[in-house]
């Protein structure tokens, strides 16, 4: 097993070389962030202080050795917009993030799994079909829209719950979480509940499915006949079938939640790192965007590597040495 | 069930902290931005965002109203002595909020500090040294500014130029970027800035000017349009700007809801492409190679009877913009009035491309952006419609912004835009015309940084000229004669540039409060009051 997470990371270290390449290359294509950044009046003199104090004047292949050179000491560059170093803004973005995708899988699993046994157990009832119909609109239903719906409905109409923004946040070793105090939790509903809605739709429909299959599985048929009670037959024998393609496809969503949560985060006004990418993106914030997109990549390298242990964990016949990357 | 349960609880929870929160929220107001400043340093970057959030903070020596006339501000008074000095008086008994005094040195370091930060993405140098101004002391509470030339624009200059105490030398970033060195004498004090989360002032009770109305200020960035409505019909916050043009319409008739409209210091205008002999936007009818055509003043006058402003108004804008004849709304210093914007006649604009030698038009692209200016793509739609029903075929294009002004950008006739027909805004800093009529209508000069927006690299000897003599006469009477003078040569003579209207802002507050609407776009605390 060692040998096998020694090698991935190797792997991985090539994934994040040829990504800066790419990155760097391509948004050194588009736009001209010196355009975007002065104000319309200044003089041209002022134009070449910028270019110059941003590096622009210098070649994209000096530019890009001067990135690697940084990157090896840990910097990222210094954005462009801010002035301070990119990894440092991201970072500070990291929590806001997490926190929102954390609990939008939360309830992906205690929402969909649920409901998606139910389905699989009895596939005629109409609250089942219920169930179905709306994974369905889960799936379809663009999230802008979702998002602005909720807020309309649940903030603007009901007054329930607050319609944007991130509440009051504590530390929690060290990270200023929002999930412990009231106000914080309140704002977290919604946006969660907005990203979480196609994982949502996701897990009803791949537990659905696997129950169905397994419920007929000889397995469950001599479980059953042992006399062992209902619960014990669906907690123990079906669940732990059916979580593989569960755990795995969860995981890959896990790292589009957090790098792909743009739609929602600016919607929901969440100052986590998808609106933050985005706006770098709108004012060509270069060292920003790429720093990011290097960080997504090690996320995502990660992920993939926890989901293939717990691979292991949850099927005893899957050694690692065997799963090919 | 789960979930039922903690939205109940959290709603319980919401209701227990508004109760709460009721007492000291009558001294505070939640304002929504639809901007966010790059950083609290009022010297890092001069962009309408970050100015707006640094004039809470810092003072000017002059501050602008929100009409952009000028007023005393740490400056009571100043005049010329001679042609080439002014001599400007300080305010006395001034105290920055870490406690410390205001004098002379504080000003002549923040202008040396505006013109030297090095990792500035648009430094004031052009204010603050601007026309080669050198300063002197003269006392703790005077100093002189000397220009080799006469130099009339002495006090709008210097009111862009945010003072900061001389204690900050050597802070360029870090804690001046993120606020927490940032000692100003304005009105509010710095409290906490998380980047895009919130923002919080507090009053600076010693603040020499009228003490604003609110104590606390909390600022939240909501860039999306939807949501920032949304915040404000939900009560989360207590005013909102840019509010778009769409929904404006309802929000009057919503009892819950006030609006605030001015017109602001912006038009929106066509470029024409006028340096080239043959442009790359420009065919004939079968696409051949034609000569540019946009050379020819009937052309251009044409283009601009062929529009009807009114109906863009009406239909694009939702009633919300204000035709535009020349480059400032009527009240602004140095506008014509000779000047109304061009009247509907199709007939007429046929008559003029006959004439031109088009009687069947010609064929053109006319490229814009879609995410700079109120409405961009939809008014570019608009107008190519409009020429081509008067023989024009225009097809409108249109591009996020970093895209568009990368390839829009001006280098002069050497480096002309990629473009031949444009759709471009401009909004004065300095409140007067001869902010536009330098950057877009002068004669193209790196050296005397003229027309550095001039994308249509329009030139008219004649013009610069009466432009030359208004940027050195001191008289305001006689230096608003010849900027009228200028407009009138370069748009009702030559028409360098096209203009279609004057942008007009709206921001919406709950309710019982009422904003002095804003020439220069800004949204400022101590400008909202109670009705």
């Amino acid at each position: 097993m060692t040998v096998f997470i020694i090698r991935r990371l190797l792997q991985s270290l090539m994934v994040v070389v040829v990504m800066s390449f790419i990155v760097f290359g391509g948004v050194n294509i588009v736009g001209d962030p010196v355009e975007m950044m002065v104000s319309d009046e200044a003089t041209q003199e002022e134009r070449d202080k910028v270019i110059r104090s941003m590096g622009l004047d210098q070649p994209w292949y000096v530019q890009y050795g001067r990135f690697v050179a940084g990157a090896l000491e840990g910097n990222l560059g210094k954005s462009f917009v801010y002035g301070e170093p990119a990894l440092e803004i991201i970072v500070h973005r990291i929590p806001a993030t997490f926190e929102l995708a954390l609990a939008a899988l939360l309830m992906a699993v205690v929402i969909g799994i649920p409901l998606g046994v139910y389905a699989g157990l009895r596939p005629d009832t109409p609250l089942s079909k219920t169930i179905m119909a709306g994974s369905i609109l889960g799936f379809s239903l663009p999230t802008f829209w979702v998002g602005l719906m909720f807020i309309m409905i649940f903030a603007v109409m009901l007054g329930w719950l607050p319609s944007t923004g991130r509440g009051d946040t504590v530390p929690l070793l060290g990270i200023d979480v929002s999930f412990l105090t009231l106000d914080g939790l309140s704002h977290l509903i919604l946006p969660a509940l907005n990203l979480a809605l196609f994982k949502i739709s996701l897990v009803i429909r791949l537990t659905r499915a696997g129950t169905r299959e397994v419920v007929h599985q000889d397995y469950i048929k001599f479980a059953r006949a042992k006399g062992l009670s209902d619960a014990r037959v669906v907690l123990v024998h079906l669940m732990k079938n059916i979580m593989i393609p569960v755990v795995t496809v969860l995981g890959l969503e896990f790292g589009g939640l957090i790098a792909f949560s743009v739609v929602t985060e600016s919607v929901f006004a969440w100052p986590g790192m998808g609106k933050l990418i985005i706006d770098s993106i709108q004012s060509l914030d270069r060292p920003v965007i790429v720093a990011y997109l290097m960080i997504i990549v090690l996320i995502f390298v990660i992920i993939n590597l926890v989901v293939d242990v717990l691979y292991s964990i949850l099927d005893p016949r899957v050694r690692l040495s065997d799963v090919k990357s | 069930m789960h979930v039922r349960k903690s939205m109940i609880a959290a709603a319980a929870a919401a209701c227990l902290a508004v109760g709460l929160a009721t007492a000291a929220q009558a001294q505070t107001i939640t304002i929504g931005l639809g901007t966010e400043p790059t950083s609290i340093d009022p010297h890092y970057h001069n962009l309408g965002p970050n100015n707006q959030i640094a004039q809470h903070i810092f003072s000017r020596l002059i501050e602008q109203d929100h009409k952009q006339r000028l007023l005393p501000g740490l400056a009571t008074e100043w005049k010329a002595v001679d042609d080439t000095t002014w001599e400007f008086k300080l305010r006395k008994g001034v105290k920055f909020h870490d406690g410390s005094e205001f004098n002379v040195d504080d000003v002549l370091f923040s202008m040396e500090r505006a013109a030297a930060h090095p990792n500035a993405k648009s430094s004031f140098k052009l204010y603050s040294h601007g026309g080669e101004k050198t300063y002197e002391r003269v006392d703790d509470y005077t100093f002189r500014v000397k220009t080799p030339a006469p130099y009339p624009l002495m006090a709008v200059d210097l009111s862009n130029v945010h003072i900061v105490s001389d204690k900050s030398k050597g802070h360029w970033e870090g804690d001046f970027n993120n606020g927490s060195q940032a000692a100003g004498t304005g009105p509010y004090k710095f409290v906490r800035w998380v980047k895009g989360e919130i923002l919080e002032f507090e009053r600076n009770e010693s603040y020499w000017g009228k003490k604003p109305h609110w104590k606390h200020v909390v600022i939240k960035p909501i860039k999306s349009s939807p949501s920032r409505l949304a915040a404000l019909l939900a009560g989360d916050v207590d005013f909102i700007d840019q509010v778009p043009t769409i929904d404006v319409a309802g929000l009057k008739k919503n009892p819950k809801v006030s609006l605030s409209q001015g017109i602001s210091n912006r038009v929106i205008y066509l470029h024409l492409d006028q340096s080239r002999d043959v442009t790359p936007f420009a065919k004939g009818l079968k696409g051949e190679e034609i000569k540019n055509p946009f050379k020819d003043v009937r052309v251009r006058k044409a283009i601009s009877k062929a529009i009807n402003r009114d109906l863009i108004i009406e239909r694009v804008m939702e009633g919300i913009a204000v035709p535009a004849g020349q480059l400032l709304p009527d009240g602004f210093f140095g506008v014509s009035d000779k000047l109304k914007p061009d009247a509907y006649d199709p007939k007429g604009a046929k008559k003029l491309l006959a004439a031109a030698g088009y009687p069947d038009g010609f064929q053109t692209t006319l490229h814009g952006p879609n995410d700079r200016y109120i409405n961009d793509a939809k008014i570019a739609e608009a107008v190519a419609q409009m020429l081509s029903r008067v023989g024009i075929r225009t097809t409108p294009e249109t591009m996020p912004k970093s895209v568009y002004f990368k390839r829009a950008k001006n280098g002069g006739p050497a480096k002309p835009p990629e473009f031949s027909f444009m759709l471009v805004g401009w909004g004065s800093g300095t409140g007067e015309a001869s902010s536009p009529l330098r950057s877009l209508l002068a004669t193209y000069s790196k050296e005397k940084s003229w027309g550095p927006s001039n994308r249509g690299l329009y030139s008219n000897p004649k013009m610069d000229e009466v432009l030359t003599q208004a940027l050195a006469t001191v008289d305001d009477a006689k230096r608003a004669a010849l900027l009228a003078k200028a407009t009138e040569i370069a748009l009702g003579q030559d028409m360098g540039l096209i203009p279609l209207h004057y942008q007009v802002n709206t921001w919406a507050a709950r309710k019982g409060l009422k904003y002095l609407a804003r020439t220069d776009e800004r949204t400022v605390a101590y400008d909202i009051v109670p009705e």
